[in-house]
């Protein structure tokens, strides 16, 4: 069914928003949280889910092909919405404008993060353990770049969780669609928490 | 107030659909009670903008004048709304009038909101009954599902929840909250479900729900209190139902 494309394409954008992508997310924050414990529990941890067997083929259908059609189809996306925060100011419109606007900082994040970790120990150049998030951390302006990535990143899971509720028909009444905002706001401060209690620890070894 | 004080309203006009927009002031003596509309009618007596100088009478369209047709929607200082219903005393002046730029213009505030009716049959929000001989009485409906149907079946096609929807603009085609509401409503009917998967169909074609941003703004400014979000998910489910009995399913109809 050519003329279903678009539908297809969009049940395909908000489900894997959330599978994969916000299990991985969920996963590699609370990964990171080792930090909190000591660098060697951090890289014991790290070290274990770099060593996982198939690791570049487990990357690449869980977390690269999905966030590479994730980004292309929420670029456009973004691009084909009129914002207008200015005139309907409600909440809901709000965290509309904001979804969008954090999947731009996103792709920007991402594309620099994946740059500044993954290729490079890809390359060779760096292994991936403590010292490399804390050499990157270290600088404020870098640790100012991550903060808003981190929270950027949690912020459209959580949000993007409410939608997928809708999306997928299963929050319908007000009333749960209210609960659920109250649940996707719990995910956003727990799931914030993890990521953010880390990069602290790699930039100020507290 | 006294007996010779002015309204002053701000309008965005334009001679035809091509033309380029442009705003005139006009000051229309206060009458009490008066609604936007009344106003309008005041200027096309009088065209005379607020600099003295004659110009043309401003266009609008309006039918009903009690919020029921739909006709008179505008944007009305920033808010999509009927003008019909917009009494001068409650809004803040100078009164700015606007065209809802989300459809084409007509002239000055009227506006061509076809798409709207291009939407009603994309979903088929109708109920096929025509046939060659009597089909007799259909089922019947539950006293409790027609009095929440009669809600859904309160939309105008106004076009207010259009153009307050983030989504609905040059740059994109999705249908817009009005029509899948009316989807839902003609699939609730105990005849109209007889052809409940095509409407679904319909909603699932290109440009169809999956355009939904999920911004509500539209069950916010619904003059009719439709609650269309909840219509939107009700649909969501039930497109995402159909999607996969036309894949997996051996019965394309259901």
């Amino acid at each position: 069914m050519a003329e279903q494309r678009e539908f297809f394409f969009r049940r395909l954008h908000s489900l894997l928003g959330v599978v994969p992508i916000g299990i991985f997310l969920v996963q590699h924050l609370f990964v990171n949280h080792f930090a909190v414990y000591g660098e060697e529990e951090f890289n014991k941890a790290a070290g274990f889910m770099a060593g996982l067997p198939f690791v570049l083929v487990i990357e690449t259908l869980v977390i690269y092909l999905p966030i590479l059609f994730h980004a292309v189809l929420g670029v456009y996306i973004v691009f084909t919405s009129r914002y207008s925060t200015r005139r309907y100011g409600f909440f809901r419109n709000w965290m509309f404008a904001l979804q969008r606007f954090t999947g731009i900082y996103l792709v920007i994040f991402i594309a620099w993060h994946i740059w500044e970790t993954r290729v490079q120990v890809g390359l060779g150049n760096v292994d991936v353990d403590y010292s490399l998030m804390e050499g990157i951390l270290s600088s404020t302006p870098m640790f100012i770049f991550y903060l808003l990535g981190v929270i950027s990143a949690v912020f459209h899971f959580a949000n993007g969780l409410w939608s997928f509720m809708v999306t997928w028909g299963i929050t319908q009444t007000p009333k749960s669609q209210r609960i659920s905002t109250y649940f996707c706001l719990i995910v956003f401060l727990v799931v914030s928490y993890l990521g953010v209690r880390s990069l602290i620890t790699f930039a100020y070894g507290v | 107030m006294a007996e010779q004080s002015k309204v002053t309203f701000i309008i965005t006009r334009q001679d035809g659909p091509d033309a380029a927009p442009y705003e005139e002031t006009f000051e229309v003596p206060y009458r009490q009670n008066m609604n936007v509309i009344s106003a309008l009618m005041e200027i096309r007596k009088n065209p005379v903008n607020s600099k003295g100088e004659q110009t043309t009478p401003v266009m609008w369209d309006m039918n009903c004048l009690e919020e029921v047709c739909g006709a008179c929607s505008m944007v009305i200082n920033g808010t999509a709304r009927q003008s019909c219903a917009a009494l001068v005393d409650q809004l803040e002046q100078p009164i700015r009038l606007e065209p809802m730029s989300t459809f084409p213009i007509v002239r000055d505030l009227i506006v061509d909101r076809e798409r709207m009716f291009d939407a009603l049959k994309q979903v088929k929000a109708w109920i096929p009954i025509d046939g060659t001989y009597d089909l007799g009485p259909g089922p019947r409906m539950p006293e409790n599902k027609r009095q929440w149907a009669y809600e859904l079946s309160k939309c105008m096609t106004c076009g207010v929840c259009l153009e307050a929807c983030p989504n609905v603009n040059d740059s994109s085609n999705f249908i817009g909250p009005a029509a899948i509401s009316q989807a839902r409503l003609f699939n609730a009917h105990p005849t109209g479900e007889m052809n409940a998967s095509e409407r679904l169909n319909g909603l699932m074609e290109d440009g169809g729900i999956d355009g939904c941003g999920n911004s509500q703004n539209c069950v916010q400014v619904c003059p009719k209190g439709i609650p269309l979000t909840t219509s939107i998910a009700a649909m969501n489910r039930a497109t995402n139902i159909q999607a996969f009995k036309n894949f997996f399913g051996s019965d394309t109809a259901l």
